[in-house]
């Protein structure tokens, strides 16, 4: 089993993410370099937080064009399992490989603090070793990450159960307060309908190893392993 | 001979320029007199500090560099070398607030990794006017999202830092940026430009015209023309420096390169120039081969130029391709733009001709120095009396309205704009007393923590200076880290009136006998001086950046109660000392009285007590009292434990309540224990000869505060958390 960690310019959670698998999982983990055609025959593809490009125009809107990208959406098309996370999950929007959009956070601010999620779906490939309507206490750390789609995307969001993970207050019910960035339906991680992309803002990799502050991101990437064993 | 208004704009003495004449044998021509008045500026050259900072120590048996490089250097053991410095971004960030932080950001950062070291945390010292103004509303909204904008990009986490708000800063604020790099003792590197014939590498950003002066520009006054200024700022690219800190992290790494310098104040002027000094060299470029921005530049503002993002690299010359190879890699150019030489000589050239030729040395080394003249200033005569003040009639009251002043109130709203977390090192959130990183691969942590009271050195300069070392060290013990290095930042008002040298010599001699004391040594600093707006200066705010180990993470401990039933220790001894407290500021609007003094020693003995009380886990948890005094200090041990568990103390003290309270007598510890250590707490504290007191217990969800028998605090911990955490966000509300 092989993960691969994509590195843009501007990815600046690329180490932690290839930390937390290599040291916390002891998994076989490299790097995949974003002018490469080159995804070294990985398992699992991650793209990883930053300011991708610096992000100066659309998050994730011009990372999309890297070269390695062409084989990123091959390999999901294949059915290739694919995590992106924050900037990431905006690479994946932007790369149409998951729908929606980011908009600025309500309150206008970049937003770096722990967050509640629940778990919507249970029985994913980034999900199986949780339970459904499990909390979890995760970081984030973003501008842009108030997800949008139209009534009609949500609807067919929702219908096809691609919510994985929900924002919440503390004791698991869906608040004002709890949706921090101000999502639609609290939208905080979803997943393509053929269930091997997701894309998540919160960083499980903040949240692996117990002298951070908590442990609960350890459930996606032990769900990824369990998965792919 | 050039016009004496000309020199005049330059910020250059008549007697300066007699100098200069002297020392390159002829009048200077516009080009050169432009380097001469940034890198004789008191930004670059500290004319006026150089005299006084000599009192500093600056040695210790593990300091790798001290004072003079880009950044200090310590060795902290396991082959590795912490790097670390604090710098100012005052007068840019008062212009134009979010670049100018943004650059303070960017500027520091590379002072770190052009060292080769990674950097691992920033931390910032800001200094507003009051809130109730709405141009500091709209500074420290910039300045926030510009330090946020810069160190989230690039992905160094902004781990903490202090704040303090105060009309003198009104609408000059103060930011000070620190950040620390880890590095591998034998991959350090240093300005250096050996060995006639290397090349002479330019790599980042393309230079363009902005910046030009912003040096001279940070040695004067502000006054109505202010905004013509604006364009004296520089602007930010964090992706482009992200881009340049792994590119020359990889180079360094690879050991391609003889030296790196970062071009930061004084651009190509200063970098090109220290870089042949510190070698004994000499240098010569052509600006011709300079990568620019716009078009039709001229030699001086090509030189002059302060654009962000650039590094100048010397390579041997069979490594220049190897070099450019990895540049290219992350999308940069490595470009030759000259050579260095045998002499001493600076020149350079444009359009095939000579347009610069002087000694590196008159540039670098020997701008006069000032002893410049220093008188007490008289408004001590006043501050010194303090009228009698009527005693609370509802402490309570009294306790809310104090916790909610900005500068008491939760820093949460300015955190939470940072990415704190990223590197996932960060082992203490902001908030605590310190903050705390861990060392991959190793037991050990590190804890920094910037601290400088302007209340205390505004009334009593030096002791001023010494509580901002002695302070900055108390919160580390309470983390359980032993200080190993200084870097400091000195924010004064104009240096040419007697009483602000006056302010200066004072503090540095305050800091100067701290760190004695203590036996820790500076590794560098920097002075800004003409913080001053109209002819009003700000308060003497030294900040103290110190850096410290925590030999065991395992071990260390955070400020907040843990549960129910702790008992609750005051380790120091409880004064009647009211003068220069945050309450007499708050409530009373008064900055007046006898600020704290302090004993070193008694110091000294209350940090080492806490040291090993960490060490042999006998803690649950520490927190120093400091501004808002005992009171306070509890408080906040509620609000930072994760169930906001209250308690009940009693005090005996015949002290008055308010000062007993609020008052901020130094060298005093609040920890809570576990009853099976007590014992052999007390006996620690009777064996390093610090009083130690039981003074309550943790538990419920209140928070009472009884004196001699009468109830004078008792309020819900949630009230008082909501109030403290909603303060500063509802002065940014929109109405």
């Amino acid at each position: 089993m092989k993960f691969g960690v994509v590195i843009f310019p501007g990815s600046n959670c690329d180490y932690d993410t290839f930390n937390v698998l290599r040291d916390v999982f002891h998994m076989e983990t490299v790097f995949l370099w974003h002018k490469d055609h080159d995804i070294k025959d990985v398992d699992c593809i991650i793209l990883p937080g930053g300011f991708s490009y610096g992000d100066y125009l659309r998050s994730g809107a011009i990372a999309r064009f890297s070269p390695l990208m062409q084989e990123v959406k091959e390999f999901a098309l294949k059915g290739g399992l694919v995590l992106g996370i924050c900037n990431g999950f905006q690479v994946l929007l932007e790369l149409g490989l998951l729908p929606g959009a980011m908009l600025r956070n309500k309150n206008l601010k970049f937003l770096c603090q722990h967050v509640h999620i629940r778990i919507e779906e249970e029985k994913t490939p980034f999900t199986n070793t949780g339970k459904k309507e499990q909390v979890l206490r995760i970081p984030i750390a973003h501008f842009d990450g108030n997800y949008y789609d139209s009534e009609e995307g949500m609807e067919t969001l929702i219908k096809n159960n691609q919510v994985v993970f929900r924002y919440t207050a503390s004791n698991g019910l869906i608040s004002d307060e709890g949706n921090v960035n101000g999502s639609k339906e609290s939208v905080a991680g979803i997943i393509n309908t053929a269930g091997n992309v997701m894309g998540m803002m919160p960083h499980p990799e903040r949240a692996s190893e117990a002298i951070l502050g908590s442990e609960d991101g350890k459930i996606i990437f032990q769900s990824l392993i369990n998965w792919l064993a | 001979m050039i016009e004496k208004k000309i020199i005049k704009e330059h910020g250059l003495s008549e007697k300066e320029y007699e100098k200069i004449v002297e020392l390159i044998g002829r009048d200077p021509n516009l080009t050169e007199l432009g380097i001469f008045s940034l890198m004789w500026s008191e930004h670059c050259s500290y004319k006026s500090s150089k005299i006084h900072l000599k009192k500093l120590p600056t040695s210790g048996k593990n300091v790798i560099q001290g004072p003079g490089e880009n950044a200090g250097i310590m060795d902290i053991g396991d082959g590795l070398a912490v790097v670390f410095k604090i710098e100012s971004h005052n007068h840019p960030s008062f212009i134009e607030p979010y670049q100018g932080a943004a650059t303070g950001v960017g500027g520091i950062l590379r002072d770190i990794f052009t060292m080769g070291a990674r950097p691992i945390a920033l931390m910032d010292s800001l200094r507003f006017g009051p809130l109730s103004l709405p141009l500091n509303k709209s500074i420290m909204e910039g300045v926030v999202s510009g330090i946020a904008g810069y160190g989230n990009s690039i992905g160094i986490p902004t781990v903490g830092g202090e704040m303090y708000f105060n009309t003198c800063y009104s609408p000059n604020p103060l930011v000070n940026v620190f950040c620390i790099g880890l590095a591998r003792k034998e991959k350090i590197f240093y300005a250096k430009a050996e060995g006639a014939g290397n090349s002479v590498l330019y790599v980042g950003s393309k230079t363009g015209r902005d910046g030009i002066h912003g040096a001279t520009m940070a040695s004067a006054e502000f006054d109505e023309d202010l905004e013509k200024k604006r364009p004296n700022v520089q602007v930010g690219d964090p992706f482009k420096e992200k881009l340049l800190l792994e590119a020359c992290l990889e180079v360094m790494d690879k050991d391609l390169i003889v030296g790196i310098q970062d071009m930061g104040a004084a651009g190509l002027t200063c970098s090109t120039s220290e870089m042949a000094s510190n070698s004994g060299s000499g240098i010569t470029i052509n600006l011709d081969l300079v990568p620019q921005r716009e078009e039709g530049m001229t030699p001086y503002e090509i030189l002059l130029s302060e654009s962000q993002e650039r590094m100048l690299i010397v390579a041997k010359r069979d490594k220049v391709q190897a070099v450019q190879e990895i540049f290219e890699k992350w999308d940069l150019e490595a470009i030759h733009i000259g050579h260095v030489t045998d002499g001493d000589k600076l020149k350079v050239e444009a359009n095939g001709q000579e347009v610069v030729n002087i000694p590196v040395d008159s540039i670098v080394n020997l701008c006069p120095v000032y002893d410049r003249p220093f008188e007490r200033p008289a408004y001590l005569d006043q501050t010194r009396q303090l009228e009698p003040l009527p005693l609370p009639e509802n402490f309570n009251q009294t306790f809310l309205d104090l916790l909610t002043d900005p500068t008491q109130a939760d820093k949460e709203w300015v955190f939470r704009q940072y990415d704190h977390m990223v590197q996932t090192n960060t082992a203490l959130l902001p908030g605590a007393d310190a903050s705390v990183i861990r060392i991959r691969g190793t037991k050990k942590a590190l804890a920094a923590t910037l601290d400088g009271n302007p209340l205390y050195s505004y009334l009593d300069p030096k002791s001023g200076g010494k509580i901002a070392v002695a302070e900055a060290c108390r919160n580390l013990s309470c983390v359980g880290a032993y200080p190993v290095g200084v870097t400091n930042c000195l924010n004064f008002g104009n240096p040419e009136k007697p009483e602000i040298m006056w302010q200066f010599k004072e503090v540095v001699e305050g800091i100067s006998e701290a760190c004695r004391t203590f036996n820790i040594p500076i590794t560098g600093g920097n002075v800004s001086f003409y913080n001053e707006t109209d002819g009003e200066p700000i308060h003497p705010t030294p900040v103290l950046g110190i850096v410290g180990i925590i030999p065991d993470l395992d071990k260390s401990i955070g400020p907040g109660f843990l549960d129910n039933g702790e008992a609750i220790f005051l380790l120091g001894e409880n004064r009647d000392e009211i003068g220069g407290t945050a309450y007499l500021k708050s409530l009373f609007q008064s900055e007046k009285g006898r600020p704290p003094q302090i004993d070193l020693e008694e110091e000294k003995r209350v940090q080492k007590l806490c040291l090993e009380a960490i060490d042999e886990g006998l803690l649950f948890s520490a927190h120093d009292i400091s501004e808002g005094g005992l009171a306070l200090c509890l408080f906040e041990k509620a609000f930072l434990s994760s169930k906001k568990i209250g308690c009940a103390v009693h005090l005996h003290d015949n002290i008055r309540a308010d000062s007993l309270l609020f008052g901020e007598t130094q060298s005093r510890i609040l920890v809570t224990a576990p009853s099976h250590h007590f014992s052999r707490l007390l006996d620690l504290a009777k064996e390093r000869g610090v009083f130690i007191k039981k003074i309550g217990e943790t538990g419920g969800q209140r928070i009472e505060i009884n004196h001699q028998n009468k109830t004078l605090i008792d309020l819900d911990v949630q009230t008082a958390f909501q109030a403290w955490k909603q303060a500063i966000p509802e002065s940014f509300k929109i109405r």
